[in-house]
């Protein structure tokens, strides 16, 4: 059995899964029933300035649906802590004093100036917490009073704030930040610079849900009014890998420790992240989706999964993904894959066929010899995955590599040597061979 | 033999009557809809589209429950099969659009086609959305002859076209057995007539009912007033068991007696055998047995001379016999009906192939007790006012547009050479007769 205990900048939890800043850590209740459902973190929900803030009395959440009606996508624009500090204060320091096998991380989010930080996060140290996340990502509501995702746009006021909260804190300092950006690496560069310990991402995106069908105003409103929200859930999980790859592969970024969130449902998520570089994740929607139960299938499947590969701890697996990812400029364009459809597991729905005629190659028959058949047409197919995206069989499509011969779609024979567009003859700005 | 026969009525509750005559498929809740909807995979050139018989677009009409666009879905379907309501109820998918679904190749579980177009067209019903409006009226007038699913759907869409309809049905409630002769747990809350007003909304169409073909009018004469006639008289008499004694009192025809069942305002009224014998295996026979056993007869067996692959009953009908309680025995035709002033019993003769697989009974046989007999072995056309018509295996010649062999008129549903006995066929020979005959008066 794989060891699932996880150390992140010295502070050890039971395995890699941490409650993320958010409703299901806003309180002792809550948090203990995850400690008891064997969570091994929780970052408490962000606490701030008294007098603390308020949320409206109405809907807080809403939804993007499946058919079935499975979350897909999730919005919230509920604000940070709604309660007085000295009550989570006595809150978290009985919970540290409970669970001390467990992480118990304090997220903060304070006004720009240094002495609101100076006065605030000693007293939140002093509760036990292991340590501070600062709130750099609520895109809604505390961003409009300049702080959240207001902070986290900007990455000057990133490493000014860092900077104050590593002067006054003694334990580790995690900046969380926005998705909100156009690119991920300067946020990060600048936590780092301003003294980081780690950073973790991501927070929630800009978003609506929808319309109100009815009444033509945004859904969900209070009293007929609507705010964007922060949108978190499955559906983001492909933006937030992309972000966590960016700062493990990027030299400047690339030591900086990170704590992956955005879409956590089952371990192949947490796989997902820490491979692309995390080395460990938070999780929020999930469990407000279905409760904390899912730690079960969190940690059992993690372990599975590390055993089936040999490995012996989650640091086994942190980063291994990262060497893969690359510039498109850098795909060797030699690499040849052609579609292959099993007619044995074919149930013949067609879809590949109609996609691919309508929207890709035509390399795909709806007939053959009068037969309502499926089979990739290699002179036409260009490897492009469509069909494999939304056949409904699972391996009934397969990509596969032509490794010798010719592509009888460019009639080129198949080469072995690897050539990328930085010496392609197209390429005007080709490097010289 | 006793020959006191046993048939009376009240054999059942007025509750355990309600309870066995409620809907055989109840309707899906709109989450269930949902659910179903989500499992189609909006096929390429869907097999489903291909096995029904009106064509309906199946992925479309899914795809629109799926968004909440339950009008649309509803004009989807019913814009090729008008009776897309009660072909949602009576259809037997399980042979057509069900069958060919790739989830069976997939799970070995279709879609819920049937169902999903229930859902879909329902509100269309209960709220009498009308979808539909008639083109530019021509003046020209068409006969329709027949009230049920071929004359209804040929009315339906000449109206559409333009042009002016007359119905001569011969009973007195237009739906052919829609009306008259389907299972009543099939079509429960008078849904029959529901869909025939919601047909006529369109206007545009008259109905002369009572009027039969030979008796009230002739052909020749709507011919001539006509610019174009179509018939759907369906079969309008019974085969015989050709036995000795077959017309003793205790042997019935099954399709009179779901006619009386259907028209029964009071099911727990109507007089029932305590031991029934069905000979045949069509969808009728099922209907009758299973319907007898739900009218609380003690024991109901069907007896069909062939095996249950040839039965005419699709699979889930056998299933619904033998799940409520029907025998089946296959293999097996009358010889002889016993009883003297009424029937006790019948013999069966045992069949089986010879070589050249041809049926042949055999020296076993066997006999069952009964009170009642009921013959549903099929129908036969009426053909002694259709002598103009060319006639093949006691059945109307027709070309692919539903075209006799006289210049002015058409023809389909069960009458038609290709007639199979089912409500989709005869709709959609409807709707091409009556595009065929738009297309001959404009030219």
């Amino acid at each position: 059995m794989a060891d699932l205990t996880s150390e992140f900048l010295g502070i050890t939890s039971p395995n890699p899964f941490w409650l993320a800043s958010a409703p299901p850590t806003d309180k002792a209740y809550n948090v203990n029933r995850a400690f008891e459902a064997g969570w091994g973190g929780a970052v408490w929900k962000t606490l701030g300035e008294d007098p603390h803030i308020v949320n409206v009395s109405g809907p807080r959440y809403s939804t993007l649906f499946s058919n079935e009606r499975r979350v897909i996508g999730f919005n919230n624009i509920e604000l940070i802590t709604d309660r007085p500090l000295q009550t989570n204060l006595d809150e978290m320091r009985q919970i540290k004093r409970d669970w001390p096998d467990r992480a118990l991380v304090a997220s903060v989010m304070l006004p720009m100036n240094k002495e609101a930080w100076a006065t605030y996060l000693p007293m939140i140290e002093d509760t036990g917490a292991d340590a501070f996340e600062l709130n750099f990502g609520c895109p809604h509501g505390m961003s409009e009073r300049g702080m959240g995702a207001a902070v986290g746009q900007v990455p000057e006021y990133i490493q000014m704030a860092t900077e104050w909260a590593k002067q006054a804190a003694s334990i580790p300092v995690i900046v969380k930040l926005t998705p909100n950006i156009a690119n991920i690496i300067p946020p990060a560069t600048a936590a780092k610079q301003g003294g980081a310990d780690a950073v973790s991402l991501i927070n929630t995106i800009n978003s609506i849900m929808r319309v109100d069908y009815d009444n033509l105003t945004m859904f969900p409103t209070t009293d007929g009014m609507g705010t964007h929200g922060g949108y978190c859930g499955e559906a983001v999980k492909p933006i937030a890998l992309n972000m966590v790859a960016e700062i493990a592969r990027t030299a400047d970024t690339a030591d900086i420790p990170i704590s992956g969130i955005g879409g956590i449902t089952n371990w192949r998520d947490a796989v997902d992240f820490l491979a692309l570089g995390a080395s460990n994740v938070q999780v929020c929607t999930a469990a407000m989706v279905y409760g904390f139960k899912i730690i079960d299938d969190l940690t059992d499947g993690l372990s599975n999964f590390l055993d089936d590969k040999g490995m012996t701890a989650v640091s086994d697996l942190v980063g291994k993904a990262v060497p893969s990812v690359t510039d498109w400029q850098y795909l060797n364009l030699n690499h040849i894959e052609k579609a292959v459809i099993d007619q044995d597991l074919c149930i013949k729905c067609g879809r590949c066929h109609i996609v691919c005629e309508d929207t890709a190659h035509q390399a795909i028959t709806h007939t053959v010899n009068g037969e309502r058949k499926f089979v990739v047409i290699d002179e036409e197919c260009v490897g492009c995955n469509l069909c494999v995206s939304v056949c409904p069989v699972d391996n009934c499509i397969s990509m596969q590599q032509m490794t010798e011969g010719v592509d009888p779609r460019t009639g080129q024979k198949i080469r072995s040597d690897k050539a990328s567009w930085t010496t392609h003859p197209n390429n005007p700005m080709r490097q010289k061979v | 033999m006793a020959s006191t026969p046993n048939i009376k009525s009240g054999r059942l509750s007025k509750q355990e009557i309600d309870s066995n005559f409620g809907d055989l498929h109840p309707p899906l809740s709109r989450s269930e809809a949902l659910i179903a909807a989500d499992r189609c995979y909006f096929c390429y050139d869907a097999p489903c589209t291909t096995a029904c018989p009106t064509g309906i677009d199946i992925p479309e009409f899914i795809q629109k429950i799926r968004s909440d666009n339950l009008r649309g879905s509803a004009h989807t379907i019913l814009r090729e099969n008008i009776m897309g309501g009660m072909c949602a109820r009576v259809c037997p998918t399980e042979v057509l659009c069900e069958e060919a679904c790739v989830r069976n190749t997939h799970e070995d579980k279709p879609v819920d086609i049937g169902l999903l177009q229930r859902h879909a067209t329902d509100p269309v019903f209960d709220q009498n959305i009308q979808l539909f409006e008639r083109a530019a009226t021509t003046g020209l007038k068409v006969a329709v002859v027949g009230g049920g699913p071929a004359g209804l759907s040929c009315a339906h869409r000449l109206s559409m076209l333009g042009h002016d309809v007359v119905i001569f049905n011969r009973d007195s409630k237009l739906g052919g057995l829609n009306e008259y002769g389907i299972a009543a747990y099939k079509t429960i809350d008078n849904f029959a007539q529901t869909e025939v007003e919601y047909i006529l909304s369109i206007g545009g169409i008259e109905v002369r009912n009572d009027a039969e073909l030979g008796n009230t009018f002739t052909l020749d004469e709507l011919r001539n007033d006509y610019s174009a006639v179509f018939l759907g008289v369906g079969l309008g008499s019974v085969n015989e068991l050709g036995v000795e004694k077959d017309d003793l009192p205790g042997v019935l025809n099954a399709i009179e007696y779901i006619a009386d069942l259907r028209q029964a305002k009071d099911l727990s009224a109507l007089p029932v055998g305590k031991n029934i014998v069905v000979v045949g295996g069509g969808m009728t026979a099922v209907d009758i047995a299973v319907q007898s056993k739900r009218l609380g007869a003690e024991r109901v067996d069907i007896v069909y001379r062939r095996g249950a692959k040839q039965m005419g009953a699709s699979r889930f009908e056998q299933d619904l016999a033998k799940t409520s309680g029907v025998g089946i025995t296959f293999w097996a035709q009358p010889v002889r009906v016993l009883g003297d002033d009424h029937i006790t019993g019948i013999e069966f003769a045992r069949t089986e192939l010879d070589g050249s697989g041809k049926l042949v009974t055999t020296n076993e046989s066997m006999r069952l007790q009964a009170d009642t007999v009921f013959k549903a072995i099929g129908q036969k056309l009426v053909a002694n006012t259709l002598e103009a018509l060319e006639i093949e295996h006691g059945r109307i010649v027709v070309d692919a547009e539903q075209k006799t062999t006289l210049n002015n008129v058409w023809a389909g549903g069960d009458c038609v050479v290709g007639g199979d006995d089912l409500t989709v066929s005869a709709v959609q020979h409807g709707k091409l007769a009556a595009i065929a005959i738009d297309r001959q008066l404009r030219c």
